[in-house]
Order: structure tokens, then sequence, then C-alpha cells
């Protein structure tokens, strides 16, 4: 069901922990649905300089939070935002279709790092005023921006 | 990941391996004894006489004539057989059926699909233990109820429910009582005639014989359509050429089954020992449905602050067999609707294991059991972010 990249972040997770004093700190999911993401982020000129996760949730769940954040760790903030649930993906040798969700909240945890980040520094971001259609608040699964059943 | 792995299969309520016994009774009816047994020459009745004492062996096993028991080719069929064939019998007298809202989903969608057909259904609630009561079916009964569907013991939570008495308060309404017993079977002594249903349900695969063979009893006098037309078979009921050699399997098995009824003692007993060590080792873990009044084999335990899949995997990864009521485990991102029904809040549902252990288990793998899984509970907590440090840790 899963690939070897999956299973070796599921029983190898990278980054997993607390930053005590983190820069910016998101968390998206639902214990209803059955998965939590939290990131935190330790962000030094625009450079995120550490990232730890914490997650409840599937095998998916744990291997496409433990990639994302080997996936932006010394990165830009604009690189990071750029992350996409499909590169999350393509970076984990794909995922089941009924798991592709877990991707999209470890975009959208990222997403919320920063966001967290530019209100506690009060910097104005597009990123803040955008609407995230539910997919990471509730149990109403719309995943049509997302690919899918092709996977 | 561990140096003395083994394999521990604690799922016997998914499936249970073919018993090599089994599989000795069904082989000649694989090879030689291929006949129809419809045809009349010798090479034909080489296969009709196994099935005759087959059918015949069940049927005093379960106190039954062998002319009230019909072969079908799962449990699901048996299920959807009694449901959907005697509300159709029955539609000129009434159109209310009764069932609960933790049935096994081979009745509650053909229950579903009743609806679409103009039936109406009552789901009854389940009390926080997994019983029903038989005053909850008595206070559900109306003048048009014409069928009660109520199982026998929970698939997951392994409740078992006091049929005899729902029966009883279902025919004093003038109704039709079915029981799913696809659990029940083989772990509980049964006697359809003292049990008093009209119609029940049961599988191969979960006694040790193969998967594809279970049997509907249904009452001599009980009003049920035909589920399949054809040349005759099953009393002109379920038609199809009969499954000769996984009949005689299912009888072997059931003999076998219950030969070895006062094991079940000891697997209570292996029960009893895993679901005390794994409350006095984890904190923040409880077990769903009644303690006494459920299967030997079932242990269901709800753990906080994880996620089943999790857990399963790294069970798996140990050599562990077990299944959760997680919704991360199926396509529908919904928790197991057993748990739910019992008042098992969602966020907690997805934190379940179920452990079903049968007369193969041994001490030796409860003992590993309870090594392994409070590490694996605690390794995912830490990962948690419901979990924090200052929160009490597995001994």
């Amino acid at each position: 069901m899963y690939s070897e990249k999956v299973m070796d972040h599921f029983t190898n997770p990278r980054n997993c922990g607390e930053i005590p004093d983190a820069d910016g700190v998101g968390e998206v999911g639902n214990a209803k649905c059955g998965d939590i993401m939290r990131m935190y982020l330790k962000i030094e000129n625009n450079i995120i300089v550490d990232v730890k996760f914490k997650t409840f949730g599937c095998g998916a769940a744990i291997a496409t939070s433990s990639i994302a954040t080997e996936m932006i760790k010394g990165q830009s903030i604009d690189d990071a935002l750029k992350l996409t649930n499909k590169a999350v993906v393509e970076a984990l040798d794909g995922l089941p279709p009924v798991k592709i969700h877990c991707s999209v909240l470890a975009e959208q945890a990222v997403k919320a790092a920063v966001a967290d980040y530019y209100r506690k520094n009060g910097i104005d971001s597009p990123i803040l005023h955008e609407d995230c259609d539910g997919c990471c608040e509730a149990c109403d699964h719309h995943h049509d921006h997302v690919i899918g059943d092709d996977q | 990941m561990s140096e003395n792995k083994r394999f521990v299969y604690a799922d016997n309520a998914a499936t249970t391996p073919i018993d090599s016994r089994v599989l000795e009774a069904m082989l000649p009816y694989l090879t030689d004894k291929w006949g129809n047994p419809s045809s009349a020459y010798s090479k034909g009745r080489e296969a009709a006489s196994p099935l005759t004492e087959s059918r015949a062996k069940i049927a005093s096993l379960l106190g039954c004539k062998p002319s009230e028991l019909f072969f079908t080719a799962s449990g699901s069929e048996a299920d959807n057989w009694a449901i959907k064939g005697a509300a159709s019998a029955a539609k000129n007298k009434g159109r209310h059926i009764i069932t609960t809202k933790f049935e096994h989903h081979a009745v509650l969608n053909a229950m579903k699909s009743l609806e679409r057909d103009g039936y109406e259904v009552t789901y009854l609630d389940v009390e926080k233990n997994g019983l029903i009561t038989p005053e909850a079916v008595e206070a559900a009964m109306r003048d048009d109820t014409v069928l009660v569907a109520v199982m026998y013991a929970n698939n997951e939570i392994g409740t078992v429910l006091p049929i005899k008495e729902i029966s009883e308060v279902v025919h004093r309404h003038g109704a039709v009582m079915f029981t799913d017993a696809v659990q029940a079977v083989g772990h509980i002594d049964i006697n359809v005639k003292d049990l008093g249903v009209d119609m029940l349900a049961f599988s191969g695969h979960k006694i040790n014989a193969p998967k594809g063979i279970g049997a509907l009893y249904i009452k001599t006098g009980t009003r049920v359509h035909t589920l399949i037309d054809g040349g005759g078979q099953e009393r002109g009921r379920r038609g199809g050429t009969e499954n000769v050699p996984y009949i005689a399997g299912l009888a072997k098995a059931l003999e076998l089954a219950y030969e070895r009824l006062d094991d079940e003692k000891r697997v209570l007993a292996l029960r009893e020992r895993l679901v005390s060590g794994i409350l006095d080792k984890i904190p923040y873990s409880f077990l769903n449905g009644d303690r006494e009044k459920r299967l030997a084999g079932n242990a269901n335990i709800t753990f906080e602050y994880v996620e089943g899949e999790s857990l399963l995997m790294f069970m798996d990864l140990n050599g562990i067999c077990c299944s959760t009521g997680s919704a991360c485990n199926s396509a529908s991102l919904e928790p197991s609707h057993v748990l739910l029904s019992i008042g098992v809040p969602a966020e907690k549902a997805h934190g379940s294991l179920r452990f079903t252990l049968s007369h193969e288990n041994t001490d030796e793998d409860v003992d590993y059991i309870l090594e392994k899984l409070p590490a694996i509970v605690q390794r995912l907590r830490d990962m948690s972010p419901l979990y924090n440090s200052t929160m009490e840790r597995v001994k």
C-alpha cells in the first residue's frame, strides 16, 4: 500500500519534535477526522533555519509531515510557500488516493506556520488573506485542486 | 526493528486459517469425487452423499433439521437473503423493520437497500456497554413490524446480545427474528431451537473453513422468498450446483469448533490477561464494550492521543496482526460506526485497536503483544500534538 519512502519517513521521521521559541507555529487538521499536524519554524533573515513537527495521524500523515520539513529546511520563506502537496506526493514516490489529503495537510501546515510568523511580526502577505476551502479545518474534503484519483 | 520478532495473528474476527483436518475433509471432493450431486449415476452419487452427511452434521450441531439449512457463498449473502427475502415475503403484511446501529455492513446496507424500496427501518441505539436490551426492542415494535435483525455478537467489540430474550419479544409481537451470528457460531454453544430465532446466518472462514462458504438457517414455516432461481438446489430456494468440497469443509470445521468449545475458557483467560496488561501498562487507554458479556477472544481498546492506522502499522512491523476502528484504514474517512454507536467520540474512535484471539493463540503471544504495544503507543504519543511531556507515560 505504501512506498518504501513513505515507510522510511514513517518509521524514522525527520525533524519530529517541538521548537519552544519558534518564530511561527501552524496547526491544521482536526482530531475528529483523525489527523492533526503542527509545524514549528525558526526563521532568520527570511530563511527557515530550523523546523520541527508533531503529528497525530496515520502513517501517511506522519510521512508527509516528515518529508515536508526536510523539503523546506534551509529554504527561504518564499520558496517554502511554493511547496505543493503534489511535490510532497512525488517526493514520497506516491501515496494511495485516499491518503492524498495528508499531503494537502502538510502543505497547509507549512503555510499556517509562515502565516503565524507574518502575523507575529506585523508583515502583510497575500497568504494571510487566502481562504482555505475547508480541507484542513473540517471533514468537507474538497480536493478538486489537488492531484487525486490518478495516483 | 526487533531481534526477538515473532508472528502473532490476533485478528481472528477478520478471518482464520484453514484447519488441516478441514482441508483433508475437502480434498476428496476437489479431486476424485468431483461429480455433480444432482446426477443420478454413481459419480454424482459419490458427491451427493457428503452433501447429505454434511447438512445432517451441521443440523445436529446447531439443533435444527437438515431441511432448515441452506448453504450460501458467504455470511454476507446469508444476511442479505434473510433480510431481503423475509421483508419481501411480508410486504403485504407490513413494511417496518427493526435493527441496530452497530450491525455489520452486510446487514446495514441491506437495510439501506430496503429503505430505497419503500420499507421503513428503525435503527436501535446501542447502550454504552455495547448491548441491546429486549425492552428497547419491545419499545420499537409496531403493528406493521415484520422483521427484527439483531446480531448475536458484534464483530468489532465482541459484545454478546440477549438474542433468546429478544426473540421472545419479537415473537410476542408476531414478527420474524433474524440474527447475524457470523462471529458467534463456533465460539458459543448455540442451539437454534433453544435460542428461538427464525433465521440465523453464519460463515465458514471465521471458524477455520475456507472463504466462500456460509449458511442460513431458516426455521420451517418462516416465509422467505427464493434467493436464486435455478435448478432446484437447496430445496429450490438457492439455485446453483452445490459447492460440495466447501460444504464438507464447513461441516468439519463446525464439528471441530464444537469439540473445542471448552477451550474458549483458556482463550478468555488469555484475553483477560491481555486486557489487564494493556490497561495497566498504558495510561489513557480503555476497553470498548462490556467486559463480561463479550466473546472470549475479543479485546477492543482505545488509546487516546494516537491514531489507529499508525499503531497498526507499527504492530505489523513487529509481526503482530490486529485491526483498527480508525477511518484511515478505509476509504470513508469516518471512524468505526460501532464505536460511534456506543458513544466513543470520533477523535478517540480513531485510536482503537481490536485484538481477536483464537484457540491457536498462546501465552507467549500475549506476552509478546504486552512487550511491544506500550512502547509503540508511547512512541506515537511522543509524536502527537495532542499529548505533552507532562502527561503520564507508559509503564
